[in-house]
């Protein structure tokens, strides 16, 4: 029996089924499941099927380039993510060069973050953490390979628990192709440093800093397209701004830059 | 059971004041009598002597009265003490009526029975254990003797009766490590005045006073030794002694089934147990007054599925009665009564008090692999070894949302805390420092929420390197930041760049900071890398630093 607020026709159909498989696949999780980590980008959060990184499954981001080392833009970027949620984070570490002050100033404050150092143990120690339901995320940095089976078991995990799981992806080599074997992760985010413009566009001589930019690639979304666009790294309350020349710029841009 | 040979030692507690101390006890209608001190001893007094003889055989006695509850209670305290050897201990006193303190009348009770199967090698063997434990004794002023043997019946003849030679002749070698119960029992307790200071005894204590029984040679052991070895009632040593019996090699070598009829299976009894023909089962009694649960089950358990049912009605029942106290467990352990008479046990500890029963159970359950079912388990008891109080309400996280402000986070720490160490859990707290390293420093993650925050103004990396890594740089001086910069063989062209932010040294915590000084850079690279860049001195003043470029950390 389809809900009446749908017509039975053909996108109502499709949509009351979605929704059934969504539930059946959250196996009774609660209303937490539905809940969302929204970017702050509309234009993002409207290409992801829940309308946002959901919360219960797993979610990857990790750097490109030389920065697939530190993965400091794809740290910013989560930091600012779990910024906008409420509640005590789990952040299980390799090797102990997080700086906190650095999370601080992107809106993650200290009092809500566990430090875990787990050395070889980061997956048990995330599993550990999303079998504890205070907590509203678990943070780990996985360096190398995470393996179909690994990534399975926090899927599951992060299900059950209706816990925003993600993993920071972290390697020695630059663009590691073991980075890109798939995994059970609901999405997968790459972050992208780029050139940004001068602090002040009307005095491009005048040193200084401005907002970082960052090329965001979702490389993976489960029941969702890929997609790329270019944000205003995170503030100081981690949010992000769709740069603004993409939006004057002609479609035809755009979609090149989409594809 | 000869193979879970218990072993016991027996500690006897005696201050020794200045002069001769005893207490004493209305009995009728006279004074005796109740216990006597080393001096006391010497004198020629015993327990039992009227107070007016004791007067008249020693001068300048001092006597208080006796005070049985009151010793009861330390005893209980001083078998708590000895948790620190092993899980099982008792006190070993008459009230209660526990078959492990039958003691006969007119020794005053007081001995501690300890069950060191298992954990002697932690203290490095047996002999090391008994010396560890009497020297700890004698420096809290109380003279103890004590026997580990396999069966707690000889170990607590031993500790009373037995001569250290009887022990050396029957000990040609180390007793293995694993092997059962010890009492201590001390013959005489005496209330310390406190006016006294104790002089601390030497340590290690003389052998004399410590007897290890090999496993197997009880008998040998007891066998010279006076009747009143065996815990009989006073009576039924007096009409042995009536009828000849004067050594306990006596008594084994008599047919047995004219002595119980005469004298009753509890002749028979004590005599088994000594030997170990009879095992022994109710003496390891943890202090009563420890919130506890057991359950014994019809039949032996076996599966591990079958003990976790038992530990999750168990934690909510020891739960039920924390809450009740006000108090949640910080250390728990988990008693496995077997077929075969050993009791394994689990222990496990909490961060913090705790009272959820699901976190008590899973904590326990982990470990469960550790144990070792043997035949089967009849019975399982969880004690709460150490309690701290725990209001109705636990804290939780600062600034914790709607729905996870409700959850305690203490099980998770608890449990990561276990499996990675505890230095390994922490949260970051602001302290206030300019030099970015020590801007940050580790606390408990349950600590109160810090008041400082680090100034929101600074920028400040994500991602730090520790210690910061040299490159070379190009720079104008003396504050202009580098144009470009070689780490790890890659140049790095800088587009951006912010600048400088100056930190000096804090030459209050490091003499060689006096007048050190790092200028930081934010820079950009033609990529959008962000960088955070320092260099060593102002640029001008070579004291200030060796202008060197150093990479510490990444936006």
């Amino acid at each position: 029996m389809f809900s009446t607020q749908h017509p039975p026709t053909r996108t109502g159909l499709i949509r009351d089924l979605r929704e059934k498989i969504a539930r059946i696949e959250r196996g009774g999780a609660g209303a937490e499941a539905g809940l969302v980590a929204c970017t702050g980008v509309p234009a993002i959060d409207h290409a992801l099927p829940a309308g946002g990184l959901a919360r219960g499954a797993l979610h990857e981001a990790m750097g490109a380039g030389p920065d697939t080392e530190h993965a400091a833009a794809a740290t910013l970027f989560m930091a600012g993510l779990l910024a906008r949620l409420d509640g005590p984070v789990l952040w299980v570490l390799r090797q102990a060069d997080l700086f906190a002050p650095g999370l601080a100033a992107a809106g993650l404050s200290p009092d809500r973050i566990i430090f875990a150092e787990a050395g070889r143990d980061v997956l048990a120690a995330m599993e550990e953490g999303l079998r504890h339901r205070g907590l509203v995320s678990v943070v780990g940095e996985v360096v190398g390979r995470l393996t179909l089976v690994a990534s399975r078991r926090l899927q599951l995990a992060a299900e059950q628990a209706g816990i925003l799981a993600v993993v920071l992806r972290r390697s020695q080599g630059f663009d590691d192709p073991v980075l890109s074997e798939p995994t059970a992760a609901v999405t997968r985010w790459r972050v992208t440093a780029l050139p940004s413009p001068p602090a002040l566009p009307h005095a491009p001589a005048t040193p200084g800093l401005g907002r970082a930019r960052w090329r965001l690639d979702l490389l993976r979304c489960r029941g969702g397209e890929p997609g790329s666009w270019i944000v205003e790294g995170a503030d100081a309350t981690g949010g992000l701004a769709l740069v603004a020349e993409i939006r004057d710029r002609p479609a035809a841009e755009a979609q090149r830059l989409l594809a | 059971m000869p193979r879970f040979a218990t072993d016991r030692l027996r500690k006897h507690s005696a201050c020794s004041p200045d002069g001769p101390l005893v207490t004493s006890i209305q009995e009728g209608n006279r004074l005796v009598l109740a216990a006597v001190d080393r001096v006391a001893a010497e004198g020629g007094l015993s327990p039992g002597m009227t107070l007016a003889q004791a007067r008249a055989m020693v001068p300048g006695l001092v006597v208080c009265p006796a005070d049985p509850t009151g010793d009861a209670a330390a005893l209980r305290r001083l078998a708590g003490w000895c948790l620190r050897y092993a899980p099982l201990t008792a006190p070993d006193v008459v009230e209660g009526g526990r078959s492990g303190g039958g003691v006969p009348d007119g020794i005053w009770p007081s001995g501690v029975w300890i069950d060191v199967t298992g954990t002697a090698h932690l203290f490095g063997g047996e002999v090391r254990l008994l010396g560890d434990l009497l020297g700890r004794l004698a420096e809290q002023g109380l003279t103890a003797r004590a026997a580990i043997a396999d069966t707690p019946g000889a170990a607590w003849a031993m500790a009373r009766w037995g001569t250290p030679a009887a022990s050396t002749e029957v000990t040609p070698t180390p007793p293995p490590p694993s092997r059962g119960r010890i009492v201590i029992t001390p013959p005489s307790r005496q209330p310390v005045p406190s006016r006294h200071p104790i002089p601390p005894r030497p340590f290690p204590i003389p052998p004399l006073d410590a007897m290890i029984i090999p496993p197997g040679a009880q008998a040998t052991a007891l066998a010279p030794l006076p009747i009143d070895a065996l815990r009989l009632p006073r009576a039924l040593i007096d009409s042995l002694r009536v009828l000849g019996f004067e050594q306990i090699r006596d008594l084994t070598a008599a047919p047995r089934a004219p002595l119980v009829r005469r004298f009753g299976p509890l002749l028979a009894t004590r005599l088994d147990q000594a030997h170990g023909a009879v095992f022994e089962p109710i003496i390891p009694l943890v202090p009563s007054d420890l919130i506890q649960a057991r359950l014994a089950f019809p039949e032996p358990l076996l599966t591990a599925e079958a003990f976790s049912a038992v530990i999750a009605r168990l934690a909510r029942e020891v739960c039920g009665a924390l809450e009740q106290a006000g108090q949640g467990a910080r250390r728990l352990d988990l008693l496995f009564e077997r077929v075969d008479g050993a009791i394994p046990v689990l222990r496990v500890g909490t961060a913090r008090a705790s009272r959820d029963p699901r976190h008590l159970a899973r904590m326990l359950d982990e470990r469960l692999e550790r144990i070792d079912p043997g035949l089967g388990v009849e019975a399982m008891r969880l004690v709460v070894l150490q309690a701290d109080p725990l209001a109705q309400a636990q804290a939780v996280m600062p600034d914790t949302g709607r729905d996870a402000a409700q959850q305690d986070l203490g099980p998770l720490v608890d449990r990561l805390a276990n499996r990675l160490g505890a230095a390994s859990v922490y949260r970051a707290e602001a302290v206030e420092s300019d030099v970015p390293e020590r801007s940050a420093r580790r606390v408990p993650p349950l600590s109160p929420k810090p008041r400082t925050t680090w100034p929101a103004d600074l920028p400040r990396p994500v991602r730090l390197l520790d210690p910061p890594q040299p490159i070379e740089a190009m720079a104008l001086l003396p504050d202009h930041p580098p144009i470009a910069f070689t780490w790890r063989r890659v140049r790095h062209r800088v587009r951006h760049a912010d600048g400088p932010e100056r930190i000096a040294g804090e030459w209050w915590k490091r003499d060689g900071e006096m007048r050190s000084i790092r200028d930081y850079f934010r820079v950009e690279d033609e990529e959008g890398r962000r960088f955070w860049l320092f260099r060593r001195g102002d640029g001008a003043d070579p004291d200030t630093g060796d202008r060197r470029w150093f990479l510490h950390g990444f936006f």
